[in-house]
């Protein structure tokens, strides 16, 4: 991984703010008085074991999961208040990956852009091609290896324009040269003024990544 | 189109994707009713009467059986959670579906009951009122058992609570409709069961969105 880049921090427009975060599941702590925040142009890599709250932290930072306490803001915006602004900027790949195994990963596609906000410019065959599914358009996304069916849904980033990339293990099942893809649209993102926060078990290639490590509280 | 449109469109096709499972509940409905001949009586004059609740217990409970797949594919192949964290009314979205899983597994049950009743020596004049409460009243079921299964997605074995959840809310709707199919048999007026019926379409229509979403929202955290 490379240098942060040496910008003064207050150049750096803040959007994304996490204040005091604490995540309790079945009795445990995950985490406690968690605090970061991503500015423009921003790549935050989530390190940590398994079993620290990953995962459980990336659900908060979409707003699908409340946080036992402690606030996502968004432009100074608690998220509870502003969810639907919120999520018109927000791409978000779990683990599962959102993408229906009966219909042609066209077809899932062309939904994802419909729901989604902002459609960019480029075509979906453009966009699946980008991914490596050039010739995968026709068939059922079910009968599709696990790595494919990853860049279908990775293809989302490239058909709607948001903000705030939220990305839960991307490189799971991809093979290196899908993975170089990534983190060059990844790259792209950052340099475009986007944000992304993703957890990996990889070392991300990227020049804009930084890297905050999550690790398990003392019991 | 809007996305209430594009969600509907969606789930046709993945019904017609996936056409076998469709007619299990129709071909429920039909067994169950075909069995009280078989099981009852085949006369005439005894089936006449049970006929109304026959056909409404079993329309209740394939709608029951058919509930399950409303949320649950979405729900593990994380299309949910996407539809979720849109910038659209998630009501709204849920409303959809909902209508979506009526047209495949309510709709038929309407189209197939008039058979139903002449097996079960229905009079001619109950046929009507028969189609009539099917038509306002499936849609109830579909809409209230959303909520049941918005809550119970998320757990592993959700089947046996989601019966004890729903089928106490389907029991007005059983009174009612069985009442009225009943009461046409025998040609009185049946205007205030069907007002008691609309009614309840109306009330669940505007109210049931709103708790599946919440629902919805519940069982993903």
């Amino acid at each position: 991984m490379s240098e942060p880049q040496l910008i003064a921090p207050e150049i750096l427009a803040t959007r994304l703010k996490i204040v005091g975060l604490q995540c309790i599941r079945d009795d445990r702590i995950l985490f406690d008085q968690l605090n970061f925040s991503v500015s423009k142009g921003q790549l935050l890599q989530i390190e940590g074991a398994n079993g620290t709250g990953k995962t459980s932290l990336l659900r908060i930072l979409c707003g699908l999961t409340l946080p036992t306490e402690g606030a996502v803001f968004w432009d100074d915006c608690d998220i509870e208040s502003i969810k639907a602004q919120y999520w018109e900027n927000l791409i978000y790949i779990g683990h599962s990956n959102g993408i229906k195994g009966d219909l042609t990963p066209l077809e899932n596609l062309a939904m994802a852009r419909a729901l989604g906000s902002h459609p960019t410019e480029i075509s979906l065959e453009d966009a699946l091609e980008y991914v490596g599914l050039r010739g995968f358009e026709d068939g059922a996304t079910r009968t599709l290896s696990a790595g494919q069916q990853r860049r279908v849904a990775l293809a989302r980033l490239l058909i709607t324009k948001a903000q705030l990339w939220i990305l839960d293990e991307p490189f799971t099942a991809l093979d290196k040269k899908a993975i170089v893809h990534i983190e060059d649209l990844l790259d792209t993102h950052a340099h475009q003024g986007g944000m992304a926060v993703l957890t990996s078990h990889h070392t991300v290639n990227c020049r804009h990544a930084r890297i905050h490590q999550l690790r398990a509280p003392r019991p | 189109m809007s996305a209430f449109g594009i969600l509907l469109k969606r789930d046709l096709l993945l019904a017609y994707r996936r056409r076998s499972e469709l007619a299990n509940p129709l071909l429920f409905f039909v067994m169950v009713v075909s069995l009280f001949p078989l099981g009852v009586s085949p006369e005439s004059k005894v089936l006449q009467t049970l006929a109304p609740g026959i056909i409404w217990v079993a329309a209740l409970l394939a709608a029951l059986l058919s509930l399950d797949t409303l949320f649950r594919s979405d729900f593990e192949d994380g299309s949910l959670e996407q539809m979720v964290l849109t910038h659209h009314s998630l009501p709204l979205l849920v409303l959809a579906k909902v209508l979506a899983h009526w047209l495949v597994a309510g709709l038929p049950l309407l189209v197939i009951a008039p058979f139903l009743g002449v097996l079960l020596f229905l009079p001619t004049d109950a046929m009507f009122p028969l189609m009539v409460t099917l038509l306002l009243g499936t849609p109830v079921l579909s809409l209230i058992g959303a909520i049941g299964v918005a809550l119970t997605v998320g757990l592993r074995r959700g089947g046996v609570l989601l019966s004890l959840l729903v089928l106490p809310l389907y029991i007005p709707v059983l009174i009612f409709a069985a009442s009225a199919v009943a009461t046409a048999g025998t040609g009185l007026p049946i205007a205030g069961q069907l007002y008691f019926l609309a009614a309840l379409l109306t009330l669940s229509l505007t109210l049931a969105p709103f708790a599946a979403a919440a629902a919805l929202r519940i069982s993903l955290s």
